[in-house]
């Protein structure tokens, strides 16, 4: 590999960044990210997962045959999404209920199951973790960017992430943009975004 | 009688899977570019979503609930659906080669559609008896199928606009086919392709968001 391990782990905060760079692994990109603190409470579990899974796919990477890969990879990713679960329930049950369903559906988040069949099976275990790190800091800082933009547009707030404070931004007379915390808004959010990175891109 | 008429109407419609309950947005964006794939994939998902629906519940019922075993609920429905897609494959390509041409391609893919998924973990979520589990998982699949066909006639369109814009900058771009369809407009750079297609499903989303006054 030419690059170092510092250059696997920023090309997932810029170039590569999901869902932006990577437009893989949007459902819960769309749907948790009514507020910040759902956001980003997503993209930490989502971080976790991909960091497990990429790191022991990378690992096992001379026993597994490449026949039957995909099956493991996806063994390999639910039981850590178990793993998250579990541990959800119990350090953070009132966001455990927020995300709800989309916390098991970690399991076929394209993004995971695309690192590990793109990187983590063809490269050694300190790489595949520098990129899972990277990939996944950079899924957490979307989430928590179009949560935040839904979420000051859509309720006048701020939410803190892992606590139940809520920070006021326009004050109380401010009439909220309720379209941008309903489904449309997530999509036209989401799109305006991926326009707004790609011209940003492009003269950079 | 009513109630799952009342329950089809609100999984096809009102709780529409890809538009209000964002699931399987993959494949929505993936496959809606032509009118072929998009059907082609609507009738994959109706197809396996049925089958898996039965299968997951069935499974919950007799072993997961049971034995307690409610924690590896997740690793038992994403093996089983993925198992089940590979037998799917295997049984079509052996004994009904036609329908094989049309959903073949697709049926990998659908593995990874949190849509399937999302379906099976909603049927045992809000406690479903079999007949309700089988109207919401066609239901389901109806609207994901609904939604995929008319979005993807609404980005045809927007893809013939990109076309023409080419054309008028010089560069010859155009079939036969496409040209006698209506043009909508040119799309700025940036937000062609992915972009535009995301603003297009916020709109359809909040059409199907006026349907949340019919129950």
């Amino acid at each position: 590999m030419a690059k170092t391990l510092v250059q696997e782990f920023t090309k997932g905060l810029w170039e590569e960044i999901p869902p932006f760079r990577l437009v893989l692994g949007l459902c819960p990109v769309l749907a948790v990210t009514k507020s910040v603190a759902n956001g980003i409470g997503m993209g930490v579990a989502a971080t976790f997962v991909l960091l497990c899974s990429n790191v022991l796919v990378s690992a096992l990477r001379s026993i597994i045959p490449v026949k039957v890969r995909v099956p493991c990879f996806i063994i390999i990713i639910a039981t850590f999404v178990v793993v998250v679960e579990l541990v959800m329930q119990a350090v953070a049950y009132p966001l455990f209920l927020q995300l709800g369903i989309f916390i098991p559906l970690i399991v076929v988040n394209c993004v995971i199951l695309g690192r590990a069949e793109a990187f983590a099976f063809k490269n050694r275990l300190t790489y595949a973790a520098a990129d899972g790190l990277g990939i996944g800091l950079g899924f957490t800082l979307s989430l928590g960017a179009v949560g935040a933009i839904r979420e000051i547009l859509g309720n006048g707030t701020v939410s803190i992430p892992f606590s139940d404070q809520v920070i006021s931004v326009f004050g109380p007379s401010f009439q909220p943009f309720t379209f941008m915390v309903e489904a449309p808004g997530a999509f036209v959010c989401l799109g305006l975004m991926l326009g707004l990175m790609d011209l940003v891109g492009k003269k950079g | 009688m009513g109630d799952y008429i009342l329950l089809a109407i609100s999984a096809i419609l009102v709780n529409n899977i890809l538009l209000i309950q964002y699931l399987g947005n993959c494949p929505f964006l993936g496959t809606s570019k032509k009118m072929e794939t998009a059907t082609g994939m609507a009738m994959a998902v109706v197809f396996v979503l049925a089958m898996a629906g039965i299968v997951t519940w069935i499974l919950e019922m007799v072993f997961l609930k049971p034995l307690g075993l409610e924690y590896i609920r997740t690793i038992v429905f994403i093996l089983v659906i993925a198992s089940l897609v590979q037998f799917v494959e295997l049984f079509l390509k052996k004994s009904i080669p036609a329908l094989y041409a049309g959903l073949g391609i697709f049926l990998p893919l659908i593995t990874t559609n949190c849509a399937v998924m999302g379906v099976c973990l909603i049927n045992v979520k809000e406690e479903y008896n079999f007949l309700e589990m089988l109207v919401s998982s066609l239901a389901y699949s109806a609207g994901f199928g609904l939604a995929l066909i008319l979005f993807a006639g609404l980005r045809e369109r927007i893809n013939v606009g990109r076309v023409t814009a080419r054309k008028r900058t010089g560069v010859a771009l155009i079939d036969r086919r496409m040209r006698d369809r209506v043009t909508i407009g040119r799309v700025p750079g940036p937000l062609q392709d992915v972009a535009i297609a995301l603003v297009t499903a916020g709109f359809m989303s909040l059409a199907f968001l006026g349907f949340k006054g019919m129950i």
